[in-house]
C-alpha cells in the first residue's frame, strides 16, 4: 500500500474493537442469565462427571460411567480416524482420476469427467446417505456372510478382518520394527560411496516385517457367535459409508487440482524429458508430478480441512463422531448446550489449525526443494 | 439481507407487543397467562412436534400434518382460538426440542417426549399431563427367537440419539450384567433403514414409535415386539415452560376433555345429536350447556364441544393413528380406566 | 483439455464404417496396448453396470397410477415422485398460492440474466435491483400479509423453493460482509486486520453442521427473554455469517489480483482511500472473482441440505418426509436418486456458467 492510515482511522479501529467486545459481553451476559433461569451456571466442570451412555465404536477403552472428558477424547479419536482414512483414500483416488482426466484414451478421460461432474454437483449428505442406505445395506445378514480369502467376512454389519494377537516378545520386537520404518527416509539420503543409499534402504522394510511377524502369537479369525460375528477386527459400515462419502466427494475436487497442476507444468519439461529417452510413465512420476506437487499443496490443504470438517456428517449414518455424540447424547444427558457447542467448535478449530500449520510447513519444504 | 432486517424489525415489534400485552394483563388483573395472550394476539398456536414419525406426527401426501400429537395441537388451537387449523407446526429433532421450547419459540412441545424428573426440575419445564402411555420396547426379527430382553445380550440395537433410551439400555446392561450394543442415529429414517437391512438385530424406542418403525419395514410381519419392556413406564406428554400456570392448565384440560369425551361416549358423529337431546348433567356440563367451565380456563364455554366436534375424543384419535386405521397397535394402557387402561380425568365439577 | 474434448464429435451410426470413424476409434480408444486393455476393461464394467441400472430406472419402472398399488414391477417407482412432485418444489406452501413462488422465481431469473450476462449496460443498476429491490419484492410476495396477499408463514416454506431462497439470501448477505472482511484482512490497521483474520479463520475452521446446530439450539439462548426469531431466519443468519468468511477469501484473491499500479495511479490523482477502493480496485477485483463466487454458490447450494439435520424441510427434507408417509413406504432409493438429480441439474448449470465465465476471463487477459 502506498498511503499510511490516518490518525483518525487508527483511533477508529479501537472503537471497532470496543464495539465487538461490548457485543460479546452483552451476548455472554444474556446467555448467563438464560442459563441462570435454567438452574445451571456456565462452566466446564461437568467434564469430570460420570456419564451413563455407551459409545458404540471406539479406538480406546470406554465403559459406561467414564467421564465426559474421556467421552470427548473417544469422539475426537473417532473423528480423526474417519478423517485420516478419508484423506489418504481421497488423495490416491484424486490423483488417479486427475491423471485419468488427461489420458489419451477417450473412454477413460470421459469417465473421469463424468465422475467429477456427478460427484461435484450433488450434495455430500445425499452421497453419504446413499452409500450407507442404498449400497452397504444391500449386503447379506451375518448368517449369510460373504466369505473372502484369508478368513475375511463381509456382511451388512461390516467387514470382519482377522486380528493379530501379540505374544510376550511383541513388546520387544515391535518398537524396533516401527523404528526401522521411521528411519528409512533418513537412511535413503545417507551418502554411501559418493551417492545417497537411495532405494537400497527399502531393504529395511522386509526386516521390519519379519520382526513384526515374529511378535505374533496367533491370529483371531472372525466367526458367527450368537447374534454377531465375534473375533477379529470389525470395520463398521458406518465408518465405511462416511469415509466413502468423504473421500469420493473430495477426490473429485482433488482430481481437478491435480489436473490443473499437471497442466501448469510447462509442456517443454515433458518434451525435454521424452527427448532424453524417458518413458511416458517415468516422465509422469519423475518429472511432472514432483513439480506439480508444489502447485498442488495449498489447494489440497483446503480440501483436507474440508474433509475434517465434513466428517461431522457421520451423524447422519450413526458414526459416533464428535457431533453425533458430543452434541447429541452427551449434551442431552448433561443439559449443557452452550458448553457442548463451544467444545465442539474449539476442537474442530484446533484440529484445523494444526493441520494447516503442518501443511504450511510441508509447503515451505516442497517449495525449497524444487527451485 | 433485507429479509433479515424485516425479521429483526418483526422481532422487535413482537417484543413490544409481548411487553405491552403483559402490561395490559397486569392492569386488568385478570387471568395471567402471557402465553395465552400472545397466542390470541398472534391468532395461531405454535406447536413443536416431531419432524415426522408415523402415529405421532407425519405429513400425508397433501403435506398436511397428521397424528396423535398433531391432533392434540389442533385441539388446543380449537379450544383457545376457535379453529383447529390455526396452528403453526415446528418440526423438532430430539436434540433441539427442549432448548427451542425454553427459548420461547414455541408455545407447547408435544413431541412423543417422555416426562421425566430432570426435565421438570433442571430444565424448568412444566409437564401438565400425559397423552400416551408406553414403555421402551424392543422390536426384533421373529427369526431370532428372542423371548426376553436379557436374551439380547451381545445383540446390536438401533435407536435415536438424544433420548432417554440410551440411559435405559446402559442401566439395564449394568443391572443384568449383560451387553446390549447400540447404534445411534440422528434421524429415524436412517435408523429404520438400518434395522430393516439387518445392520442391527432390532430397534428400540417407546412402544408407539416402535410400532411406527415396524410399519416402515419391508415385511412388517417378520418383526415382533419383545413383550418385556425396560426402563419402567414411559409416559409421554406435552411440555410447557414453567411459570405460566394458566397456559399449562389449558393444555392439561384439553387432554382431559378428549378423555372425558370418550368416557361419556361422545364422538365426532354423535356430538350434535347429544348436544340437542341430552339430559345427562355430566354431558351437559361437558358440552358447555351448564356451568361456566370455559371462562374459568380463559376460553369460551363451547371449547370442549368444539374439540369433540372437530377433533373427536381420545379413542377416535387413537384409532385413527395407532389403532386399526393406523399402525395396528392395541389400546392396552392407552385405554380409559373403565376399559382397563390408565387414562383418567379430573371430574368435570 | 475440456475444450479439446468438447470439440471432438461422437461417432454416429452412419459414420461408423467410414475411415474417419475407424481412425477416431483407433486414435482415441486403442492407441496402445495399455489403452486397449483399459478400453476393454471399462467397456466390460459398463456392460455389467449399465443394463441393470437402465432396467431399474426406465424399462421396469412405473410412473403411472396414483397409489402405491401401481408399483408392482421390480423397477423404480417414479409414481411416488410424481404424486409428491409439487411438495418437493414448494414444501407446504398453500397449493393455491404457488403462483406467488413462481412469480418470485421468474423475477429472480429475469434479474439474474442481465447481471450475469456479458456486456450488460449499467450492470451496477441491475445488481442493485437484484440485491435490494428484489428481496423486498420477494419478501412481500412470499410472506404476504399485505396488499391482499394472504400471509404464508415460513414454517410452510419448503422443498427446492427453500433451497433457492436460503441460497439467495445467503449470497446477498454474505457478499457485502465478505467484501468488508476482505478489505479488513488487507487493512493496515492492526486491530481491524486481526479482527478480520480472527473472524475468517474462526468460521472457516468449524463445520457448517455445528454452525447450523448453533443457530437452532444455542442462538435462542443468546436472545433476551421473550424475544424469539424465526428459525428459518436464524438458520439463514448463521449461513450468512458462515459463508461471509468464504466469500471474504474469494474476494481477497481478487483484490490481490488487481495490479498495484492501478491503485497507485488512482492514489496519485489524489482520490481518497475509500474512493480508490470502491471505484478502482473493487470493480476490477469482483470481475476477476466471479467464477470463484459461482463456485462458492454451488457449494453453498449443496450444503443447504444440511438444514434437514436441524429439522427444516428443504428438498432433501421433504423427500425424507415423504419416505415416512405410511401410504408410500419403501421408496428411499427413488427419493434420494430424485433429490440428487435435481441438485445435479441445478449445480451443473451453475458450474457450467462459472466455467464459461472463467474461460472468457482467461481469454480477455
Amino acid at each position: 500500500m502506498v498511503r499510511r492510515p490516518s490518525p483518525r482511522a487508527r483511533a477508529a479501529q479501537w472503537l471497532l474493537l470496543a464495539a465487538v467486545v461490548a457485543v460479546a459481553w452483552l451476548l455472554g451476559s444474556i446467555a448467563a442469565e438464560t442459563s441462570g433461569r435454567r438452574h445451571a451456571t456456565l462452566g466446564f466442570g461437568y467434564l469430570a462427571d460420570p456419564t451413563n451412555f455407551d459409545i458404540p465404536f471406539r479406538l480406546i477403552p470406554w465403559a459406561v460411567g467414564d467421564t465426559y472428558a474421556r467421552a470427548l477424547l473417544v469422539c475426537v479419536l473417532n473423528t480423526l480416524l474417519a478423517a485420516a482414512i478419508s484423506i489418504v483414500v481421497a488423495t490416491l483416488l484424486g490423483l488417479l482420476v486427475g491423471i485419468m482426466r488427461l489420458s489419451t484414451n477417450w473412454l477413460v478421460r470421459n469417465i473421469a469427467l463424468g465422475y467429477i461432474e456427478l460427484v461435484r454437483n450433488t450434495p455430500q449428505l445425499v452421497q453419504i446417505i446413499f452409500w450407507y442406505v442404498a449400497v452397504l445395506q444391500t449386503l447379506p445378514g451375518p448368517r449369510q456372510s460373504i466369505l473372502l480369502p484369508a478368513g475375511v467376512l463381509l456382511n451388512v454389519r461390516g467387514l470382519y478382518l482377522p486380528s493379530i494377537v501379540a505374544d510376550n516378545r511383541a513388546a520387544m520386537l515391535w518398537p524396533p520394527a516401527l523404528a526401522l520404518l521411521l528411519v528409512m527416509p533418513f537412511v535413503w539420503r545417507v551418502p554411501w560411496r559418493g551417492f545417497p543409499i537411495g532405494a537400497k534402504s527399502l531393504l529395511l522394510i522386509p526386516v521390519a516385517i519379519m520382526l513384526f511377524l515374529a511378535g505374533i502369537d496367533h491370529t483371531d479369525l472372525p466367526a458367527l457367535r450368537g447374534f454377531n460375528i465375534a473375533g477379529g477386527v470389525q470395520v463398521v459400515p458406518e465408518l465405511v459409508a462416511l469415509c466413502a462419502g468423504l473421500s469420493i466427494y473430495s477426490a473429485a475436487f482433488i482430481a481437478e487440482i491435480v489436473r490443473a497442476a499437471i497442466l501448469s507444468v510447462q509442456k517443454g519439461q515433458r518434451e525435454a524429458a521424452l527427448s532424453l529417452g524417458l518413458r511416458p510413465r517415468q516422465v509422469l512420476s519423475k518429472i511432472i508430478l514432483p513439480q506439480a506437487l508444489r502447485v498442488m499443496v495449498p489447494p489440497i490443504t483446503s480440501q483436507y480441512l474440508n474433509i475434517i470438517k465434513s466428517s461431522s456428517l457421520g451423524a447422519a449414518v450413526a458414526y459416533p463422531e464428535l457431533y453425533e455424540i458430543f452434541a447429541g447424547t452427551a449434551m442431552m444427558q448433561s443439559n449443557r448446550e452452550i458448553e457442548s457447542i463451544i467444545l465442539l467448535m474449539g476442537v474442530f478449530l484446533s484440529i484445523n489449525l494444526i493441520v494447516s500449520a503442518f501443511m504450511n510447513w510441508y509447503n515451505r519444504r516442497v517449495a525449497l526443494v524444487v527451485r | 439481507m433485507l429479509r433479515i432486517r424485516v425479521g429483526l424489525a418483526a422481532c422487535g415489534l413482537a417484543l413490544a407487543v409481548v411487553l405491552a400485552s403483559v402490561g395490559i394483563a397486569r392492569a386488568q388483573n385478570e387471568l395471567k397467562s402471557p402465553t395465552m395472550d400472545a397466542i390470541k394476539k398472534r391468532g395461531e398456536l405454535i406447536c413443536g412436534i416431531d419432524t415426522g414419525i408415523p402415529g405421532y406426527a407425519f405429513q400425508d401426501s397433501k403435506g398436511e400434518w397428521q397424528g396423535l400429537d398433531v391432533a392434540y395441537c389442533r385441539a388446543i388451537a380449537d379450544a383457545l382460538l376457535g379453529s383447529p387449523s390455526k396452528v403453526k407446526y415446528i418440526g423438532l429433532t430430539s436434540k433441539v426440542r427442549f432448548s427451542v421450547l425454553a427459548s420461547g419459540e414455541i408455545d407447547v412441545l408435544i413431541r412423543d417426549s417422555e416426562l421425566t424428573f430432570v426435565r421438570n426440575t433442571q430444565l424448568d419445564l412444566d409437564e401438565p399431563t400425559f397423552n400416551f402411555y408406553t414403555a421402551q420396547t424392543f422390536m426384533v426379527r421373529k427369526s431370532l427367537n428372542v423371548a426376553h430382553a436379557k436374551d439380547l445380550n451381545g445383540a446390536t440395537i438401533c435407536l435415536l440419539t438424544g433420548t432417554t433410551l440410551e440411559t435405559n439400555i446402559a442401566d439395564y446392561n449394568r443391572a443384568n450384567n449383560i451387553k446390549i450394543n447400540t447404534l445411534l442415529f440422528d434421524k429415524p429414517e436412517e435408523a429404520f433403514a438400518a434395522a430393516d437391512a439387518g445392520r442391527c438385530d432390532g430397534y428400540t424406542d417407546d412402544g408407539g414409535s416402535v410400532a411406527a418403525a415396524r410399519s416402515t419395514m419391508k415385511k412388517p410381519d417378520d418383526w415382533m415386539f419383545i413383550p418385556e419392556t425396560i426402563g419402567g413406564l414411559q409416559p409421554l406428554g406435552p411440555f410447557t415452560r414453567l411459570g405460566d400456570q394458566g397456559w399449562s392448565r389449558l393444555v392439561k384440560w384439553v387432554q382431559n376433555a378428549m378423555i372425558e369425551g370418550e368416557l361419556l361416549g361422545i364422538t365426532k358423529a354423535n356430538v350434535d345429536q347429544i348436544k340437542q337431546s341430552t339430559k345427562d348433567p355430566e354431558a351437559r356440563r361437558y358440552l358447555g350447556l351448564e356451568g361456566d367451565f370455559g371462562k374459568l380456563l380463559g376460553v369460551d364455554n363451547d371449547w370442549s364441544y368444539r374439540i369433540a366436534k372437530d377433533i373427536g375424543n381420545y379413542g377416535e384419535v387413537y384409532d385413527a393413528y395407532f389403532g386399526e386405521k393406523g399402525l395396528g397397535l392395541p389400546r392396552g394402557m392407552n385405554n380409559v380406566y373403565s376399559k382397563g387402561g390408565l387414562f383418567v380425568t379430573a371430574s368435570w365439577h | 483439455m475440456s475444450d479439446a474434448v468438447a470439440g471432438q464429435r461422437l461417432p454416429t451410426r452412419g459414420d461408423l464404417m467410414t475411415p474417419r470413424a475407424v481412425d477416431w476409434v483407433r486414435r482415441n480408444l486403442f492407441s496402445s496396448i495399455f489403452n486397449s486393455i483399459l478400453t476393454i476393461v471399462v467397456m466390460a464394467l459398463a456392460a455389467l453396470i449399465v443394463p441393470p441400472l437402465f432396467r431399474w430406472a426406465v424399462t421396469h419402472a412405473t410412473i403411472s397410477g396414483t397409489t402405491r398399488a401401481a408399483c408392482t414391477g421390480d423397477g423404480a417407482c417414479w409414481t411416488f415422485i410424481r404424486m409428491r412432485f409439487p411438495r418437493f418444489f414448494y414444501g407446504n406452501y398453500p397449493t393455491d398460492q404457488y403462483w406467488r413462488a413462481d412469480v418470485a422465481f421468474a423475477l429472480l431469473v429475469a434479474l439474474c440474466a442481465p447481471v450475469l450476462r456479458d456486456g450488460t449496460r449499467h450492470r451496477w443498476m441491475w445488481v442493485l435491483l437484484l440485491l435490494v429491490v428484489f428481496p423486498a419484492l420477494a419478501a412481500v410476495l412470499l410472506w404476504g400479509g399485505v396488499f391482499g396477499l394472504s400471509y404464508v408463514d415460513t414454517s410452510l416454506w419448503g422443498g427446492l423453493m427453500l433451497d433457492i431462497i436460503a441460497s439467495f439470501v445467503t449470497v446477498a448477505g454474505s457478499l457485502p460482509l465478505g467484501i468488508l472482511l476482505a478489505f479488513g484482512r488487507r487493512s493496515q490497521l492492526p486491530v481491524v486486520r486481526m479482527l478480520s483474520v480472527g473472524y475468517i479463520e474462526l468460521w472457516r475452521g468449524v463445520p457448517l453442521l455445528t454452525v447450523l446446530f448453533m443457530s437452532a439450539v444455542v442462538l435462542p439462548l443468546f436472545l433476551p427473554a421473550g424475544v424469539s426469531a424465526d428459525r428459518l431466519l436464524r438458520a439463514m443468519a448463521a449461513l450468512v455469517l458462515f459463508n461471509a468468511a468464504y466469500m471474504a477469501e474469494v474476494v481477497r484473491g481478487g483484490l490481490q489480483g488487481v495490479p498495484s499500479g492501478q491503485e497507485e495511479a488512482a492514489d496519485s490523482l489524489g482520490l481518497r482511500w475509500w474512493h480508490v477502493q470502491a471505484f478502482v480496485v473493487l470493480p476490477q477485483a469482483l470481475r476477476i472473482v466471479v467464477p470463484g463466487i459461482i463456485n462458492t454458490v454451488v457449494d453453498l447450494f449443496k450444503d443447504i441440505t444440511l438444514v434437514t439435520i436441524i429439522g427444516l424441510f428443504d428438498l432433501l427434507g421433504t423427500v425424507e418426509q415423504a419416505l415416512k408417509d405410511p401410504a408410500w413406504l419403501g421408496f428411499a432409493t427413488e427419493g434420494y436418486v430424485f433429490s440428487a438429480m435435481v441438485f445435479f441439474v441445478c449445480c451443473s448449470a451453475l458450474s457450467a456458467y462459472g466455467r464459461s465465465m472463467e474461460r472468457r476471463l482467461a481469454k480477455g487477459q
